[in-house]
């Protein structure tokens, strides 16, 4: 578990090209969105494809992405139990 | 009808064209093909949280327009023109590549967003909260010239008190290997890369954004008045002494009133007679300057003439890095400047102190 929240952070920083952020940087309970990282709407689609893309999870029911992608340790939690790859 | 005035200038640029007066740390490169941007601060003009998702060429038009508005000393204005050749075409091709490397699935957004030739006028738009007129021009080497007089004309027309008018145009990994290819930039492996004694040909590539404040007075910062602009499609090579004759007449000019003659050498021998011609004859006696040694080549290569033509008519001072000849004159009141890519969109600039 404690690799896969590792690799988030690093697919984080690099996908949504957060230039002054380094992985010690994210906790694993920092919020996402608003007054965590400040991700907003269009971040929120790209976790989605690195869901789909890097672990084949569709999200099938948008208002799932609440919930899984509150934090680093929800998105892990949540990839943990449904990845197929 | 109102005058256009030039009143504020910014450049970024394959030189250190911003924290400089002019040109004195310009270098030469002759061992590149494509010469690169010296990137300025971004941090300094665009937050973290926006920057992100901006290629180099929407973050330098942002800096450049930052830097002509601070210069102009104006927080507003009432349109924005942009000229660009090939826009943002970094994302344009990271947007490609995904859609080749995923098999046209798993597409994200952000890419997209940022790739549409219009990007970079409305970043600058958003940043500015400049809610007025707002349009690109992608014209290939003549999109600066069609921003302009649509600026000129806004302006005589009172449509606009003040407008940012600017050229951007980035160098993309995969569009820069095509143009390799082509030969529209030289070969590899074939240096030294010259400019004005070229023998092969091809261009030596580049990149910059320049953005300049044109108002439609004169005040005590103004470089420049801008006389006119005019765009020629197509033109034989003996076609080009009476296109800039009938040019400067309509403006009740000779070639004798030229103090300065600000030509687009860009280092392709097959098309340097275009300028060869014109320079060596009817514009002997006149200083003849070149810039695309120091630029680089790309479709808005001139809005770096543009912006090297302003700071001379407001220094009084040419640097010799761009001189061609040295013929000299006691004050450099009138420049003319003339442009062409491969032979095609011909543009002829006139600047008055």
């Amino acid at each position: 578990m404690e690799a896969l929240k590792e690799e988030l952070k690093n697919k984080i920083i690099t996908t949504l090209n957060l230039e002054d952020i380094a992985v010690e940087d994210i906790a694993d309970n920092d919020p996402l969105f608003g007054d965590g990282l400040g991700l907003d709407s269009i971040d929120a689609l790209e976790l989605i494809v690195i869901l789909d893309k890097d672990y084949g999870i569709k999200l099938v029911d948008p208002k799932e992405g609440k919930s899984i992608f509150q934090s680093i340790e929800t998105m892990a939690a949540y990839i943990s139990a449904n990845r197929t790859k | 009808m109102k005058k256009t005035y030039i009143n504020g200038v910014g450049c970024i640029s394959t030189q250190k064209t911003f924290d400089t007066v002019f040109l004195e740390e310009a270098v030469v490169n002759h061992d590149e093909n494509v010469l690169a941007i010296v990137p300025p601060a971004y941090k300094e003009y665009i937050s973290p949280a926006a920057s992100r998702r901006m290629a180099k060429g929407v973050k330098n038009g942002i800096v450049a327009s930052a830097l002509a508005m601070k210069d102009a000393n104006v927080e507003n204005v009432d349109a924005i023109i942009t000229g660009t050749g090939l826009g943002c075409i970094e994302d344009s091709e990271k947007f490609l590549k995904s859609i080749l490397d995923n098999n046209e699935e798993f597409l994200t957004p952000t890419s997209f967003i940022q790739s549409t030739h219009n990007t970079v006028g409305s970043q600058i738009a958003l940043l500015q909260q400049c809610k007025g007129y707002n349009f690109t021009y992608v014209n290939g080497a003549v999109s600066f010239e069609s921003a302009l007089i649509d600026a000129k004309m806004q302006i005589e027309e009172d449509e606009a008190n003040s407008i940012l008018v600017g050229g951007v145009d980035e160098n993309g990994e995969y569009t820069t290997s095509l143009f390799k290819l082509n030969g529209r930039i030289k070969a590899d492996n074939n240096a030294p890369y010259d400019v004005l004694n070229s023998t092969t040909s091809g261009a030596v590539y580049g990149e910059g954004a320049s953005f300049f404040v044109l108002e439609n007075e004169r005040k005590e910062n103004t470089y420049a008045e801008i006389l006119d602009v005019s765009i020629i499609n197509t033109l034989e090579e003996n076609e080009i002494e009476a296109a800039a004759k009938s040019f400067l007449k309509s403006n009740n000019l000779e070639i004798s009133d030229i103090d300065a003659f600000v030509l687009g050498y860009d280092g392709n021998a097959a098309f340097e007679n275009y300028y060869k011609n014109i320079a060596e004859n009817a514009f002997a006696k006149t200083p003849q300057l070149y810039y695309k040694h120091l630029s680089g080549e790309y479709d808005t290569a001139s809005a770096f003439a543009f912006w090297m033509a302003a700071k001379i008519l407001k220094t009084q001072e040419i640097p010799e890095i761009l001189k061609v000849n040295a013929v000299e004159k006691p004050d450099y009141k009138t420049i003319l400047l003339y442009n062409q890519l491969n032979g095609k969109n011909h543009s002829f600039t006139l600047l008055s102190k």
